[in-house]
């Protein structure tokens, strides 16, 4: 990588931005946790508290709405950062007509299409053949795309990652497999699901390029991230990466009960690990930014998404005629009870 | 307008051609269709002149070439995904009804997928438990999908050209008993028979014989015996499943005013079930008898010849359940 490329990445301004985006995203999910809990939000509702790192991170070295992105059930950031309308996103999340689907997603199912953001998915590793199929639509049309494919350790066991590997390694397809590990699937430890706990050697057997990187250190994060999306762009062929974090919430709003398969213990030793945190003390150790700048602009954030959290609220559910709407794009399914 | 005598095969194989020239975005995916031309060499030739860009061999791997083809189809491909028999696409049913079918609905619109998955269904000839699974019926039931099941060559020409060029993923079932039935079939690379209409192959005023697919042609022939006892059988053939055109099928049984509904699914929770259920709603006071349903025995289909036939409703079962209308 070229040396000026390493220090645009972390000019003040570059490392202003990361906080600003990581800060946002947690407390927008943060805000998320607390509206589940008032039951504003319903269903299943997984946030990325704790693992910030990797969607800010891939924002910054992909071509944003230009590169393919598709991610599994904690999908609240992406498409934060790509610039949808977030009133449409938590909308989308509360279930109302202002959301990116009108409310018929829900929060496992947050896309915006344009902006090249696939979702959203609820069934473990079953969009991972999918993104392969972004990837493979992109190179049959001579594109040099690259698809951005979000799975967590869990998804890493399922038959069809194995299935898309091969086929992505067969056909050249230019599709990163980001295994964000942390450490849990569901409630299950990765010694617990996995017969090999390095997740990145699940790419070694069909020959594709992998490795393991720290997923709660954005500075290091970028620099393997920009390598890697680089040389995919380049190469239009996959890759495997195992991103090493940690969820600080449940698995998802529903689980209560996190004591079942882990310690208070492991969790505080695990924050010492606090992507945000360990910016913090980078903006500090390098004078970018004080104390105080840092809770100012936590306040504005935290104020933003209050304005976002009540334009959401604001709008109404869907219409009931909507929910004939969409199932073909051209005819209505057979209706009644 | 012009036809050519063909099989049900070569209308397919014909149309595939057509639509790979017509649009650059259509393409073929499956287990050994390229350089093995085809388990039922419906694409016999197309890769050589095609190449592989365009008709593509996959692994054996269903559920992950039909998710391929899935996000490929997000994309604005136009992939149409040959089962090596349609008993497999179970491997891919997650994909296709946990995925495929939920996309437009989830995305709110954003998305189309512009998917066919095509293939033998049904019966051939002692394949045994295995290889023998008429789907229609289970991928009828999710809304999202369109599910069609022609009968003769010309609708097998018009309705797979219809599937590849529809925005919504498609199950287009082939009976491998139908690939050697011929037909007439219009030399015209537009011609489309749209999806949602049922038809009438055999007029007649005293029963409505309502199948699709391969039942069809056993309706015909049971068509005719019984037209030898004097009794006149009317043959609807019902050709897609999902959009399902009730309007045809009651306006027959306005006519007959008794109905016999034949599939070769098994019977129990068949779609069969679906169009008896239907014609009782809509049609209660037109009818004579109550619908009575002939469809496959309720057994994973057995490897002897003599067992697997039993299995399969013929000729002679179709005119013993009109027998049962009295």
């Amino acid at each position: 990588m070229a040396k000026a490329k390493l220090e645009e990445l972390e000019s003040p301004a570059m490392l202003e931005e990361f906080y600003r985006q990581m800060v946002f995203i947690r407390r927008f999910e943060e805000k998320c946790n607390v509206a589940y809990r008032l039951g504003k939000i319903g269903g299943y509702m997984h946030t990325a508290v704790g693992m910030e790192v990797t969607p800010v991170g891939f924002h910054h070295v992909l071509k944003p709405t230009y590169d393919y992105i598709i991610t599994a059930y904690r999908d609240h950031p992406q498409p934060l950062l790509l610039g949808s309308d977030p009133v449409s996103v938590m909308g989308e999340i509360m279930g109302r007509s202002a959301g990116l689907s009108r409310g018929k997603g829900g929060s496992m199912h947050v896309y915006d299409i344009e902006k090249g953001f696939f979702g959203g998915w609820g069934i473990v590793g079953g969009h991972i053949p999918l993104g392969a199929g972004l990837a493979f639509g992109s190179k049959y049309k001579g594109e040099d795309r690259v698809t951005l494919c979000l799975l967590g350790d869990g998804a890493a066991n399922q038959g069809v990652v194995f299935e898309s590997m091969n086929m992505a390694a067969l056909w050249d397809l230019p599709i990163i497999f980001a295994i964000e590990n942390n450490e849990f699937a569901m409630g299950t430890r990765l010694e617990y699901h996995a017969a090999d706990t390095e997740l990145y050697k699940r790419g070694e057997p069909f020959g594709i390029k992998s490795e393991r990187v720290d997923g709660m250190d954005i500075l290091s994060f970028i620099k393997d991230a920009k390598r890697i999306v680089d040389w995919v762009r380049k190469e239009q062929k996959p890759y495997v990466m195992e991103i090493m974090n940690y969820r600080f919430n449940g698995h998802g709003a529903a689980d209560n009960d996190r004591q079942l398969y882990r310690t208070k213990e492991e969790e505080a030793a695990a924050e010492k690990r606090d992507p945000i945190a360990r910016l913090e003390k980078v903006l500090i150790d390098r004078n970018i930014m004080n104390r105080e700048k840092m809770e100012a602009i936590d306040e504005e954030l935290t104020d933003q998404v209050e304005a976002i959290y009540e334009a959401a609220d604001a709008s109404p559910f869907p219409d009931a005629d909507e929910v004939y709407a969409n199932v073909y794009t051209d005819m209505e399914p057979e209706k009644g009870h | 307008m012009a036809t050519i005598e063909m099989t049900y095969r070569d209308a397919i194989s014909k149309v595939l051609a057509e639509e790979i020239e017509h649009d650059e975005n259509v393409l073929i995916m499956g287990e050994d269709i390229g350089r093995y031309q085809g388990t039922f060499r419906v694409t016999q030739g197309m890769f050589e002149k095609y190449g592989g860009k365009r008709i593509v061999d996959t692994p054996i791997t269903e559920a992950g070439f039909t998710g391929i083809a899935i996000g490929a189809a997000m994309v604005g491909l136009r992939p149409v995904v040959e089962m090596m028999t349609m008993s497999f696409s179970i491997l891919a049913m997650d994909q296709i009804i946990n995925h495929a079918a939920k996309i437009h609905y989830m995305t709110g619109g954003q998305a189309k997928v512009p998917l066919v998955v095509r293939g033998p269904g049904g019966a051939a000839k002692q394949l045994s438990a295995q290889h023998t699974h008429c789907l229609e019926g289970w991928y009828a039931h999710a809304p999202g999908l369109k599910v069609v099941a022609p009968a003769t060559a010309v609708d097998a020409y018009g309705m797979l050209r219809t599937a590849i060029r529809d925005d919504n993923p498609v199950i287009f079932t082939e009976n491998p008993g139908l690939y050697t039935v011929k037909g007439e079939v219009p030399d015209d690379r537009d011609f489309s028979i749209p999806f949602g209409k049922a038809q009438i192959l055999h007029e007649g005023k005293d029963v409505s014989l309502i199948g699709y697919s391969r039942m069809t042609q056993v309706n015909l022939a049971a068509a005719e015996a019984l037209e030898k006892d004097g009794i006149s059988a009317e043959v609807v053939d019902v050709r897609s499943l999902s959009p399902l055109d009730m309007t045809t099928i009651n306006a027959s049984v306005a006519k007959t005013h008794r109905a016999v509904v034949v599939y070769e699914d098994w019977k129990f929770g068949g779609f069969g079930g679906e169009i008896a259920a239907r014609i009782g709603e809509e049609s209660f006071d037109e009818l004579d008898a109550p619908v009575v349903r002939c469809g496959g025995l309720n057994v994973p289909t057995p490897y002897a010849r003599n067992l697997e036939l039993e299995c399969i409703p013929d000729v002679d079962d179709v005119i013993a359940a009109v027998r049962k209308l009295g």
